[in-house]
């Protein structure tokens, strides 16, 4: 084996170690790594009352209570799992029932969440605004899109 | 193809190819941006912020795939011997970080309306953030060092070790729930996202290659010279 290949390999192998390495560290640390949990992760995990944790799910179809102006209580879910969170703020443009969120916040018991941040989650599908409409009018309006 | 691994046959091929590439990159860049602001639809959900995109995405990917070129020469340079991989080192860092720099911003301005947030510690976001810190350190360090000879190894072997950060860009989405989307468009599906907003997004990416090759060979012509005229 010729003198380059030899540090090709030395290379090579050096990367594919340190790789393994970062990605053992990355997987073994993967809670703490993720974002959030969702809903139905939640209920395995024992809840620590107000401890800050974020929670990404679904907004349930028709949770959404506006209690005030700025107070609004919703039902964050995976299908699996919801949960009844209650939020005092400003909610981003993108949030409404059906649509993906991202809530950070603590739990005051075992089943209400009091949430500080809610952002709203997007999804991968880009599409006109002008074939939503189309969409609709044919009846193929996809309820996953919304 | 000697011209990617040899400087004086490089030089060569760049004087022929560098003014068809400007003008290539300046006809592309305009009409992305027709396309981006007045020839594509607005986003069902997110309306015109949809546009940001058009800016984001390419310089996501040019910033992973200048790395990406960074690191094939990294390893030429020091398992071949090919010195010409220095010189791309040295030459090309500032322009990958600069399309990272402008992937951070752009995200942030369309994380802001859309998410309700400049800046999430996701695995995505911290991931680029590394990223982007990375090819700072690769700046700093070409700066530093007396020793040509000394720096260029260290240089190299620095692109390879940060190399790993790539993959974790790539799959973060994947590998760990992040506030930031998963990719739309990968090999194994069909995109979802629609031929109107497809058509300005390529025409963007390549407009963007092409302004970041022509900075490229620029840096690629004048490090050859330094070099040649040991000022480097």
């Amino acid at each position: 084996m010729s003198l380059r290949f030899q540090r090709l390999l030395l290379i090579l192998l050096t990367l594919v170690i340190i790789l393994s390495a970062v990605l053992l560290i990355l997987y073994n640390t993967r809670e703490n790594v993720s974002y959030f949990y969702t809903p139905s992760e939640i209920d395995k995990l024992d809840i620590v009352i107000n401890e800050k944790i974020r929670i990404g799910g679904f907004i349930e179809n028709d949770s959404f209570n506006k209690i005030s102006s700025s107070s609004f209580k919703f039902k964050i879910t995976d299908e699996k799992a919801s949960i009844l969170v209650t939020f005092n703020g400003i909610l981003p443009d993108l949030f409404r029932e059906g649509q993906g969120a991202v809530i950070e916040g603590v739990f005051v018991d075992n089943d209400n969440f009091n949430a500080t941040n809610v952002f709203a989650k997007h999804d991968e599908n880009y599409m006109p605004a002008s074939i939503k409409e189309d969409l609709k009018d044919t009846g193929y309006w996809n309820k996953k899109y919304k | 193809m000697m011209f990617l691994i040899n400087p004086n046959k490089f030089n060569k091929a760049a004087d022929f190819l560098i003014k068809p590439i400007l003008v290539l990159s300046i006809i592309l860049f305009s009409l992305g941006l027709l396309f981006s602001f007045y020839l594509s639809p607005e986003d069902y959900q997110q309306g015109s912020t949809v546009r940001i995109m058009y800016v984001h995405v390419p310089s996501a990917w040019l910033a992973l795939l200048t790395y990406a070129i960074m690191t094939l020469y990294s390893i030429a340079a020091l398992a071949f011997r090919i010195p010409f991989g220095f010189i791309i080192n040295t030459a090309v860092a500032p322009i990958g970080g600069i399309f990272t720099l402008i992937c951070i911003i752009s995200g942030s301005f369309w994380g802001k309306p859309m998410w309700g947030t400049w800046w999430v510690w996701d695995a995505r976001l911290t991931s680029v953030a590394i990223l982007f810190i990375i090819y700072l350190v690769i700046i700093f360090m070409n700066l530093s060092f007396e020793n040509r000879v000394v720096r260029e190894k260290v240089v190299a072997i620095f692109v390879l070790v940060g190399s790993i950060n790539l993959p974790i860009v790539k799959f973060s989405v994947d590998w760990w729930n992040t506030l930031h989307q998963p990719a739309t468009i990968s090999k194994l599906s069909k995109p979802n996202i629609d031929p109107s907003m497809m058509i300005p997004l390529i025409i963007m990416t390549f407009a963007f290659a092409m302004i970041g090759l022509v900075i490229a060979i620029l840096r690629i012509k004048t490090e050859i010279i330094s070099r040649k005229s040991n000022l480097g």
